[in-house]
């Protein structure tokens, strides 16, 4: 793919959990990240998003599977082009308040990564961090203070300016805005677009608010269990889900609005999910399915386009299941 | 239908190293026989505040209820001994709290929690608490109860905890459930069970569910009636309808524009609006309306002073001088909903 920045080729995390267990976190994982894209990871706690964004940008090692980053194998990579390759991927945390170090100044917390990469000294590197301040919507006053000085939303725009401060290219933004008020929310969402268009951002969204990724991303990957489910541009997995999964998911989202809130049909999952460790056999979906049938029990669903550019792992939509596609029409 | 609890000018302060923190200003609201009401509001607008100060469960020490009255079935609970308190809580007002797992006892089998609570409110015998308890567990959609009656915390998954507390909370038939965000800590799928199981709780017990939330989305879904609380005071109250369809306040209309919208096959993005800036300090609150500093319609008489409840309709009333008989020429874009006229 010519125009892929990041590509993950068949990648799996799994953790040791004692007892020869392995957790299988992410398991068998393979799509692309176009240059330039905002790609929105969904999926519910547990489901493998946040392993995978963290096996994304280095600070998990795969347990098999590559991940290559502008044409390199991130595996082999050494010295001086490793340490180039961590500057160009950054990540921006879900919780400000635990991802800043409450005993350093902000100054010295956004520097970190110019200071780790000996990029700028004294004077500049001051002025650097001014400038990135107030790209983030604070002021060059604010450079002096601590992390607690703070409001939840200011946090996460300190959070922001940590990772431009190496200017990288892409970004990896696990659960960015889950925890700060909805009105907070839409401001750090804007925020984000505008740098997105100012510095020729990538971004990896991670998030549980499907409204949310729909409305920053331009492709969505559904995970269930360490397991894509469905992949596609963000307006066609919300006007033409596929995968069960993703049906019930979308339709489980609490709408604004009282009247549509009584009148839609709702698809109730039964159940919880499934633990990591003995994951279901075949579809891993297979126990909460509404459609589930034999097939989805012996087999795993191959992942494949059932069309253009709308990737989907489910038995409907292979030829196991192809008298069954019609019940799907929702 | 009658006022099962009624709230009137509640103002609660608490003591801390840099002052007085008014957390709730000034809240009055009611809730009928067998109806949801919603409190909206983002963190710290003292909208869980409130919900302790009904139940009794503020920190004595350093927490105080400034006034206000809180009537429940026509009994003053504000100022009941701790006794009496608890023979109501339980048995006719049941409380839901936001982390199950911080609020099960973790060495307790499940099944006995909840028959502890039954025992302390009836003259039950063993085998019919044991009845009762399968019931209960059976009640909230646990499948297998006789099972899971033998099971600890930890053996649970989220949602299944939060049904666990659920049925803690219905053991002695309570008139008012207090439901303080209920599935903030759970996933979406089982954020719609759980929301689905009040809304069949509150139809077939006739329970009064007073939720208390941030997420707009849970509001439209189960509440009647919804009041938005901002810095300490409600700002808009009316029926679920009105606040969603012709919300009067400026900050209402800021709530409903940050959240994204979704249409089947609009496929044009829109900026989201956010409201900018951040809430007041409750140290020094404003002396006039609280959301001033952040609103763009904001008057002069806006800093100044603090607008009365004014209402719109029988059941729908707004704190902001733009609903104002005085200020005529705001009536269009108030109707417009602070979008352009």
């Amino acid at each position: 793919m010519s125009d892929a920045l990041v590509e993950v080729q068949q990648v799996k995390k799994y953790f040791n959990v004692g007892k020869n267990q392995s957790l299988k976190a992410v398991d068998d994982i393979s799509f692309f990240i176009k240059k330039g894209e905002t790609f929105g990871l969904v999926g519910e706690s547990g489901s493998g998003k946040s392993t995978l964004g963290r096996t994304i940008v280095g600070l998990h090692q795969a347990t098999d599977g590559r991940i290559v980053y502008n044409g390199r194998d991130t595996n082999h990579v050494k010295g001086k082009e490793a340490r180039d390759l961590n500057r160009t991927m950054q990540m921006i945390f879900q919780d400000p308040e635990a991802s800043l170090n409450p005993r350093m100044r902000v100054m010295d917390i956004i520097a970190e990564g110019i200071d780790a990469h000996d990029l700028l000294k004294g004077k500049k590197r001051k002025e650097r961090v001014f400038q990135l301040l107030e790209k983030v919507g604070l002021s060059a006053e604010h450079a002096k203070r601590y992390p607690h000085e703070f409001s939840g939303g200011q946090r996460q725009r300190i959070g922001i300016a940590r990772a431009l401060a190496v200017e990288p290219d892409f970004i990896v933004a696990d659960e960015p805005i889950s925890a700060l008020d909805v009105s907070i929310q839409a401001q750090i969402v804007n925020l984000m677009e505008d740098l997105k268009e100012e510095e020729g951002l990538t971004y990896l969204f991670i998030a549980h608010d499907l409204g949310m990724v729909k409305h920053i991303s331009d492709r969505i990957g559904v995970m269930y269990l360490g397991n894509l489910m469905e992949l596609t541009d963000s307006d066609s997995l919300f006007d033409e889900p596929l995968h069960p999964y993703t049906q019930a998911l979308l339709s489980a989202i609490p709408v604004p609005n009282p009247k549509e809130a009584s009148e839609r049909e709702r698809i109730m999952l039964e159940g919880d999910l499934p633990s990591p460790i003995s994951p279901p056999s075949g579809c891993r979906f297979r126990t909460r399915c509404p459609h589930a049938m034999d097939v989805c029990r012996e087999i795993v669903p191959e992942w494949r386009e059932a069309k253009e550019n709308h990737w989907v792992a489910c038995h409907l939509y292979t030829n196991e299941g192809g008298e069954t596609n019609e019940k799907t029409d929702l | 239908m009658s006022r099962l609890l009624d709230v009137n000018d509640l103002r609660v302060s608490f003591k801390t190293y840099g002052g007085e923190v008014k957390a709730v200003r000034g809240v009055d609201f009611h809730i009928q026989q067998g109806e949801v009401l919603a409190i909206v509001g983002e963190s710290g607008c003292g909208k869980s505040v409130t919900a302790q100060s009904i139940m009794g469960l503020l920190p004595k020490k350093v927490s105080r209820i400034k006034s206000g009255s809180v009537t429940f079935n026509g009994k003053e609970l504000l100022g009941l001994s701790k006794k009496q308190m608890q023979k109501l809580k339980g048995s006719e007002i049941g409380l839901i709290s936001q982390d199950p797992m911080t609020s099960l006892n973790p060495t307790m089998r499940i099944g006995s929690q909840i028959a502890e609570t039954i025992k302390k409110h009836t003259n039950y015998s063993r085998s019919k608490i044991h009845d009762r308890t399968i019931e209960l567990l059976d009640l909230v959609g646990i499948p297998n109860p006789e099972k899971r009656y033998r099971q600890y915390p930890h053996e649970l998954s989220g949602g299944m905890r939060q049904r666990v507390l659920i049925a803690m909370a219905l053991s002695c038939e309570p008139k008012l459930l207090i439901a303080d965000e209920p599935t903030t800590a759970l996933d979406v799928t089982i954020q719609a069970q759980i929301l689905d199981l009040l809304k069949d709780i509150q139809v077939r017990l006739g329970t009064s569910i007073m939720i208390i939330t941030h997420d707009l989305g849970v509001v439209a879904e189960v509440a009647q009636r919804v009041a938005v609380m901002y810095a300490g005071v409600i700002v808009e109250s009316g029926d679920v309808e009105e606040i969603f369809e012709t919300p009067k306040h400026p900050y209402t209309w800021g709530l409903l524009k940050s959240v994204p919208r979704y249409e089947k096959g609009k496929h044009e993005k829109e900026r989201l609006v956010p409201i900018e800036g951040s809430p007041p300090d409750l140290f020094a609150p404003p002396a006039g309306c609280p959301f001033a500093a952040r609103c763009d319609y904001a008057m002069e008489i806006c800093i100044d002073q603090m607008p009365d409840p004014i209402k719109t309709s029988e059941t729908h009333q707004a704190r902001c001088w733009l609903n104002d008989t005085r200020a005529p020429n705001a009536n269009d874009f108030v109707a417009a909903g602070g979008n352009d006229v």
